[in-house]
């Protein structure tokens, strides 16, 4: 009992802490790609252990009453983490690639090779 | 006991998504509301489940799944606008 406790607090904690660096992060850095980084990578690290420590409670429940309706709990919370690791990463790049084709510079960037492949110098 | 745990993990949990809805109020350019709307649905697919936990229902992590492939296809439209767009 008191260990898989332990085990859900050390999981939640975890995942709280990332998900608020992730929320903060997005006004301490300078410009869209910076945030978008920062924000991007914090909360999914954080979601896998929020899933984590929900996955962990509802195989205890399953072990201690046999209610099936755990083990649904615990699959589906597994398959909202698989949705969201397969869909964050692209919609990120997807963010950054229309700031930049849209004519956002980064703000202290000394070389930026996307410019002379997009044919380069016009601005 | 160990669902009000969870209860207020997901407390917290918002209270970081209120953080990043101050980065869509202010933002100063399109991209950067953008961003920080992408931050709020993933801290909200978190609470979802942290929620179905808590109140030990199983629908609202099926909302959770519903809720992150919906807002997966608005930030690909929103970002297909942005670089020129819908054609």
């Amino acid at each position: 009992m008191s260990w898989v406790n332990y085990l859900i607090y050390a999981f939640l904690a975890v995942s709280l802490t990332f998900n608020t660096l992730g929320s903060i992060a997005l006004h301490r850095f300078p410009d869209v790609y910076t945030r978008l980084h920062g924000a991007t990578k914090c909360t999914t690290f954080g979601t896998i252990f929020a899933v984590l420590a929900v996955v962990t409670h509802a195989l205890y429940r399953l072990h201690v009453t046999g209610d099936s309706k755990y083990l649904q709990m615990a699959l589906h919370s597994f398959v909202a983490l698989i949705a969201l690791l397969l869909t964050n990463p692209v919609g990120a790049h997807a963010i950054a690639k229309a700031a930049r084709l849209s004519g956002y510079r980064p703000a202290k960037a000394v070389v930026d090779a996307y410019e002379e492949k997009l044919g380069g110098g016009k601005e | 006991m160990i669902e009000q745990v969870f209860f207020y993990a997901a407390l917290v949990v918002m209270v970081a998504g209120f953080i990043s809805v101050l980065r869509v109020i202010l933002g100063p350019s399109v991209p950067d509301r953008v961003v920080g709307v992408d931050t709020l649905n993933t801290i909200v697919v978190a609470a979802m489940i942290l929620l179905g936990a808590a109140y030990d229902r199983e629908i609202y992590i099926d909302i959770a799944i519903v809720y992150a492939l919906l807002s997966y296809v608005g930030t690909l439209a929103i970002a297909r606008y942005l670089q020129g767009g819908l054609s």
